[in-house]
Order: C-alpha cells, then structure tokens, then sequence
C-alpha cells in the first residue's frame, strides 16, 4: 500500500456532488447548430481547413494543429460550415472569438474511421502520438494542454510514475465521477496506451474519497481483466487535492520544483477524461469531439451529467435539464471556486467546459469588503504556501516587486484564501489583477525598450550619415583646392602677390650684390700695380688709425 | 439568457465575518471576567461600564469625522473588545477618569490615528493601558486584596463613591482596603534585599501567596486561560502566539529559578501571576499588530514571554505585559520580513 502524504493548506468543502450523480450520463440533443470556437487550448490556434459553404462530415478535421503547442479541431456532427466569424465565447474576458459554424443536418455521417483496437500495441510511440495529436486531445481536467505535446515534452524513459487524475476537488463538478462509474473499463484502456507510451514502472489512477462508486468501478474493471500494474487510490477530499502538484505532493510526497513540470521529479499526470479520450481516438478513431458537461447548482431544475457535442449552445444544455429555477441569479463555467462568470448562456461548449454552475442571488453577492485584519487564515489554507495577506496588502498598493518577492506567481488561484477570509476581501481577484499588470509592465517596457533601440538606431544613423556627408564634403575641397594650385603651375602653397613680392625682394638683392661685388678691375693686375695698391691701402690704413686715434 | 453579475473567483465565501470573530473572542472572555469579579468586585464592572461606552462613543466620533459607514465598523466589536481588555488590565479602584483617559488614547490614537481596524501597528489597548502608566504610576496601584482574604470587600455603592467620587468609606483608609499585587508585594520584599525563602515572615505577603500564584490570581489566570483554549479549538486564534510567549517565559525563568531560585520566582508563579493568560490568548493575539507568518508568530510570542521576564525582574515596573506587548509590535513588521516560508516547490532554494 502506498504511503500517501499531506499538502499544506488547503480546505474541506462541501461537495454538492450528489446533486448531479443521481442519473446516469444522458446523450445531449444534436443541435441545429455547432458553434466551434477555433482556438480552445493554451498553444497556437490551428489552421483552418473548410470554408463557408463546405460540406463536413463528423470526426473531420476542420482546422488543423500548426507546428508547435496546437491542438487540431474536428467536426462535431455533419453538416455544411454556415459561417466562420467572431462569435462570443466562454472566456473570463467576455471577448469574441474566432469560430467556425455548422449547420448540421441531422445524419451524423461519419468520415472513414480506422480504428485500431487492440493492434495499437504493435504501433510505435511516434504512430501513436501522431494519431493523439490528430484527434485534437488536450488536457480535460481544465488546463486544455494539448495533450501529445505534453507526451512529446517528457523523455520517456524519465517518467518512473503515471498519475492519471481523477480526484475531481471542486465542489458541484462529478462529469470525472460519472466517467469514472460508467466507462471504467474504457479508461483503462486509454491508460494502458499511455502505458506505453511512458514505460513507467508505477500507474495510479488517484480518486477522492468522496467517489466510492468511481473507485469501485475502476477496481472491478481492472479486476476483470486481471490488470495489476494500474492502481487505483483513494485520497483524502480536500480542496485542491486536484491541483497537479498537490496531488504529486500526496501520492508521492514530493514537491515539484516551483518553476518546473512534473516530469522534472519523473512523474507525468494526465487527466482521467484525458485517458479516456485517448481511447476514443486510439480504439475507435473518434477525435475528441465531445464530452462530458456537469450541469449543476442551485438553480437548475434537473441537475446532471451530458455527453455533449463540441459547439453545443449552453442554453440547450440547460433545456435539456428541465430550465432554471425561479431564482436563477449567475451562471459560472467551472466549479465554484475556480470557474468562472458567464454573461449569458448563448455560448458554445468548449474542450475546457467541465461544469455549468446555476447561481442564486446568494452566491453571486458577496458581503462587502472590510479591513484585513491580518488574521492569517488565508496563510493557513494556502496550498502554495504563501503569505495572501501580505500579497494583498502589496498588490492592492501596487508594490508589485515586494509582492514578487513574496512569490505572487506560485499563486495558483485556487480560491482558498478569498473562501475564508472574515473580511470578505475577494483577494485572488487582486493577485489576478497584479499578475495581469505585471505582465502589462513587461511588455510595456519591452515596447519601449524596442522603441528605445529603435531611436538609438536611428540617431547613429543620422549621426553616420552627418559624418559622411561632411567627409565628402572635406574631400571635395581639398580635390579644388588641389586642382587649383597645379593650374597656377606652383605646387604647394603660392600665393601671386607674395611670389610677386619675393621675386622683386630677389631682385634687390641681386642687385645689391653685384654693386658690392662690381668694381673688381683689379682681377688681373701685375705684382707691380698689386704692390702699388697695397702701399695706398697701407697708407690709407695709417691715415684712418692716425684720424681714430685723435 | 443573460447575466450582468460577474463576479471573479471563488464563487464562495465564508458566511460569517470580523463581528463573529470579535463577538466569539468576548464570550471567550467571560470566564476569566466572572472570576475577576468575584475576587475583586464590582470596580471591574464600573471600569467595564466606562470603557465600553467611551470606546463606541469615541469610534461613533471618529467614524462620523473620517465619513467612514457608521453601523458596519461599529458592528465588527472590534472597540468593544479593545474597551472590554483594557478594563480587565486597569485596576478595579481606578479612579472613573483614569479609566476614560486610557480608553481614548487606546481608541483614538491605538487605532483611529493609523487608520482604524486593520491599520493600527500597536495593540490599541495596550497603547492605552501605558498612557495611563506612564501618567498616573500612584493610581495604576489601586489593586486591592482579593475578597477571599479580603475582611473589609467593599460593595457596590461604597465602590462607585470611591471611584467615582474619590469618597472613602467612613471607616476606612486607603492602606486598609488597597494592597499590592503578589508581583509588586515580592519586588518590594527582595529589593530590601530579603530572600524569597523569608517571605512567610512577611505576614501581609504571605497571605498574598496562592497554591499556584497569588491567590485569586492563579484561579483569574486559569479562567483565561481555559477561555483561550476555547478559541483556540474553534480556531479564532492560532496555536503560535500563546505557545511561543508561555514556552519562552516558563523556559527564562526555569533558568533562573534554578540558577536562584531565592532571587527569582519559579516558573509557574511567573505564568499565573498577573495578566499572563489574559497576554498570551488575548491581548498577543490580536492579530492586527501581530506578526503573520508562521513562523513569526511563535517569535514574536516568545520575544513578548522574555520581555515579561525581564521587565518583571529588572524593570522599575511590576508587571511588564504592555510594554512587552508594544516592543514586539515594533518588531512585527521586521519578524515577517524576515520570516517569509519558502512557497511550494521552493524548499530547496536558498
């Protein structure tokens, strides 16, 4: 038996889980009507394939995975394509998005499926990754990952243990439980494909407690086939027991590195409605087109489970479930703590739609917010182990780098801390808030260091061409300058008015020399008339030294 | 169908508030409170009486100046309570004016000054309990015997002339109806360098002497400290605070007493005696001015037990629990900086 370990924090919730388990899961109505929304996983959006007017058949691939994190899309039902536009959707940001509609035509006309059944043991991992990654699986437990690239991103042959997630934490949500209860056998297979894909020494397949029925179902579907390297556990109810890591932490009791995956530790988990569609794919080749859809809460008058088709309006999910109650007040998509807020029920069922909450006036309307008063059992529940009240008191002054210190991003917005506050602060709502304007300064500052660069650039440009422009310039003049000078026949520097000056300076001086140098008729003389001159030079000599010395 | 009430996740949230919360840390008052009152009469009931009223006529005041919502923050009992702890602290004789003065500065400029419920870095009723300290030493005496050992207990007119009027009772003085506390009676008794050993000589102070404490005193602590426990299983306050202040003090003066066990009183005389219990689960707890880290808590309890120890055996006081309160509300802030628990999956980071 396997020595299950505890996360901190965390809260028992009431369930309200048997008000959706009563009847068994019930075939939703084709409706008229498929509204696809293109991109319903974290990753790139696929591309489209079909175009208005188009004939589809069910199960064909509509828009197809792009390279990378994509996940592809297939047509829920036959039918023609009516439209592909900007339809609103389920998303916390009220925005449209791109969707492909089909009006369907009631035939449910299936495109050629091959399915492999039980051969897929002879296919290698890369086949059946391929056919994982054609049948547009993501994660169903709510992050919508698409599900071969988080196969792809492990190395097997790391991954020592296999978790496959069927704790289902959240109140009022049991579309997991009633898989688990009616289709365990299913699941199975689907797990045993991830099997081998992974080659983990360990399979647990973890329940909450709070599921007998799933639990003894999953038993006795592997007892019948006398499968004994699958375990099924059972783990304490507590919220959010579900959470990837939290579930890691109780199985194994080990953490996963806070900016790491599972796999880090050698662990891959996967989602039980994941496995199941894997199955589906693999065993039948139906790519994941529908799922199953709790519709539950306070308000509705015949709470249960459908298997849905992709694309289905919410309305007629509700129509189907008798219509709401007289005190209808909101509707959330997601269970109580984590979904979120729908503005109305005229949207299409996505991959990600696990529950529809009905809300009375009493749920929607929270008590006005006091002051904190520190009490710190925001700090006792929380699973990541943070401190909510001071990252509430720092995100609220918007010092987001203090409530960074205070690791604001290992938030994972479970909810536990807003649930028990006696202040009724609605506090991840200012960590969302935080989160989202961190983000908005990152890419800010990225914008204006781009801008920044850009101007840089451009300056040194401007500066470089200034440059060049004034070299040239340089090097003209000098050019006509030099030109200049070889057409006055000098080389250098000759200016005409000193050249005109010096020449007559020259000329003075020559001639000044040659009156000093001039009366020389004394050039050929005879030693006769050479003495006579001497003796009158030595005369003149004695007069001019007699004239001194007086 | 549409809907216009988005509203952000958890769609859940808890039923009760801060009034439920206050309302359960008054009723967990009580105990200690009937026991106060039956050893020292109905003083307790007139400083109750005073300080309440003050108390909400103050914060009415404050709330109708700021323009902040009246009834709601009037509503969250959290006045009620910083009054109804600050009358059990102040003694039972205090004078009707003393009484006034330390709940306004509690109220006033404990909370109201910082911005109210939420805001305050010092514990309100301790901010006013060392006003009135600092100010009125003579009359923070008025303690009398408790009414077991009591010949001459006054009843409830005598008391509201005494405190009220400052009238005595027509045959009495002071010296025979106030007494020290067994805390002030046994600083007096060693710094006239007697030993602890001769304090069955000492007749007046003998008597003072219970089974586990002082007498009456041991029983008011138990009281409190039974109404502690309460919250503490219905999860109004956490584990932390009250265990790090007992463990620190029960260990300093362990030490001590076994080092000397003439100069220093033993352990249990130290956590029976005086407010401790009323400390640890009420008055430390206040979670506003306390520190909020796990870890934190059990320091700053524990910087509060020895700050008692030391302020009760070296300090000019004979009982130290509000200024050791309001030092550790200093250190709060510093306590939870430096007390951050590494997040999920961060274990292994420096």
């Amino acid at each position: 038996m396997l020595q299950l370990s505890k996360f901190k924090g965390g809260l028992k919730l009431d369930g309200h889980k048997h008000v959706s388990t009563m009847h068994a899961i019930k075939q939703a109505r084709l409706p008229e009507k498929l509204v696809i929304p293109v991109q319903q996983h974290i990753g790139l959006a696929p591309e489209i394939l079909v175009s208005v007017g188009e004939q589809v058949l069910k199960g064909q691939c509509i828009a197809r995975a792009s390279d990378g994190i994509s996940a592809s899309i297939h047509a829920p039902s036959s039918g023609h394509i009516s439209a592909i536009d900007e339809q609103p959707v389920a998303h916390p940001s009220g925005l449209a998005a791109l969707c492909i509609t089909i009006q369907t035509d009631g035939k449910e006309q299936w495109c050629e499926p091959s399915p492999l059944a039980e051969s897929y043991r002879e296919r290698s991992n890369k086949q059946l990754l391929n056919i994982i990654r054609d049948a547009g699986i993501v994660g169903l437990g709510g992050a919508t990952f698409p599900t071969a690239a988080k196969l792809q991103s492990c190395e097997p042959e790391k991954i020592q243990m296999l978790i496959i997630n069927g704790a289902e934490c959240e109140p009022y949500i049991t579309c997991d439980d009633m898989l688990m209860r009616e289709r365990a056998k299913d699941i199975v297979l689907g797990v045993q494909v991830l099997q081998q894909l992974l080659t983990a020494d360990q399979t647990i397949i973890a329940i909450e407690d709070n599921k007998p029925e799933a639990i003894l179902s999953l038993q006795q579907a592997l007892q019948k086939q006398a499968i004994d390297n699958i375990q099924v556990i059972s783990i304490p109810t507590r919220y959010p027991t579900g959470g990837e890591k939290q579930l890691i932490k109780v199985i194994t009791g080990k953490e996963v590195p806070a900016n790491g995956r599972p796999a880090d530790i050698g662990i891959l988990c996967q989602n039980v409605a994941t496995a199941y569609s894997v199955y589906r794919a693999v065993f039948l080749d139906e790519p994941l087109i529908s799922r199953i859809v709790t519709v539950t809460g306070d308000a509705i008058n015949q709470p249960g489970n459908f298997e849905v088709l992709i694309g289905t309006p919410m309305s007629e999910l509700i129509e189907q479930s008798g219509g709401y109650t007289d005190n209808i007040a909101g509707l959330v998509m997601g269970g109580p703590m984590m979904g979120f807020s729908l503005p109305s029920d005229n949207l299409p069922v996505t991959k990600a739609c696990n529950c529809i909450l009905t809300q009375i006036a009493e749920d929607t309307q929270s008590p006005p917010a006091q002051a904190c008063i520190r009490c710190g059992e925001c700090t006792d529940v929380c699973p990541a182990n943070l401190l909510p009240q001071q990252l509430y008191w720092y995100c609220s002054s918007k010092n987001f780098d203090r409530a960074q210190d205070l690791h604001l991003f290992d938030c994972i917005e479970c909810g536990c801390c807003s649930a028990v506050c006696p202040s009724h602060i609605p506090l991840v709502h200012y960590y969302r808030f935080a989160k989202t304007e961190i983000w908005a300064q990152e890419k800010e500052r990225q914008k204006s260091d781009n801008a920044r660069q850009r101007h840089e650039f451009r300056e040194a440009r401007i500066a470089h061409e200034k440059a060049e422009r004034e070299e040239k310039l340089r090097l003209k003049k000098e050019m006509l300058a030099k030109k200049k000078a070889e057409e006055a026949g000098q080389p250098g520097d000759s200016d005409p008015k000193k050249a005109a000056i010096e020449a007559a300076l020259a000329r003075v001086k020559a001639k000044k020399d040659a009156a000093t140098e001039k009366p020389k008729n004394t050039d050929n003389l005879t030693e006769q008339q050479q003495q006579k001159i001497n003796e009158a030079d030595q005369r003149r000599q004695r007069t001019i030294s007699k004239d001194e010395a007086k | 169908m549409h809907f216009n009430n988005a509203t952000s996740s958890p769609h859940m949230m808890r039923d009760d508030g801060i009034s439920q919360l206050m309302l359960q840390v008054l009723i967990a008052l009580i105990p200690g409170t009937l026991a106060m009152f039956y050893f020292f009469g109905w003083g307790l009931v007139f400083n109750l009486i005073i300080a309440i009223s003050v108390a909400i006529a103050t914060e009415a005041a404050v709330l109708k100046l700021r323009k902040r919502a009246l009834k709601s923050t009037l509503l969250d009992l959290s006045a009620l309570v910083t009054a109804c702890l600050l009358a059990l602290a102040l003694p039972p004789l205090a004078p009707w004016w003393l009484t006034v003065i330390a709940t306004l500065f509690a109220i006033l400029l404990g909370k109201h000054l910082y911005g109210g419920l939420g805001f305050n870095p010092f514990n309100p009723a301790m901010v006013g309990y060392v006003v009135v300290m600092i100010s009125f030493p003579r009359e923070m005496t008025f303690w009398l015997l408790p009414s077991t050992i009591n010949p001459a207990a006054l009843n409830i007119g005598e008391t509201f002339n005494l405190m009220f009027l400052s009238q005595l009772p027509a045959t009495m003085s002071w010296d025979s109806i106030s007494s020290a506390t067994l805390l002030d009676g046994i600083k007096n008794h060693l710094s006239q360098d007697h030993l602890l050993s001769s304090l069955a000589s000492n007749q007046q102070l003998s008597a003072l002497v219970g089974k586990l404490s002082g007498t009456g005193w041991e029983w008011i602590n138990l009281f409190f400290m039974a109404g502690g426990l309460w919250l503490f299983k219905k999860r109004i306050i956490d584990w932390r605070i009250p265990f790090g202040l007992l463990t620190s003090l029960s260990l300093v003066s362990l030490v001590f007493y076994l080092i000397n066990n003439e100069q220093y009183l033993s352990p249990l005389t130290h956590l029976f005696s005086g407010g401790i219990m009323l400390a640890a689960f009420f008055i430390a707890t206040d979670p506003v001015s306390a520190s909020t880290t796990p870890r934190g808590r059990i320091i700053f309890g524990a910087g509060i037990g020895v700050f008692i120890f030391i302020i009760r055996q070296w300090g000019g006081y004979p009982d130290g629990i509000a200024f050791a309160v309001l030092l550790m509300n200093m250190a709060a802030p510093l306590i939870d900086y430096y007390t951050v628990p590494a997040a999920f999956g961060k274990r292994d980071e420096p």
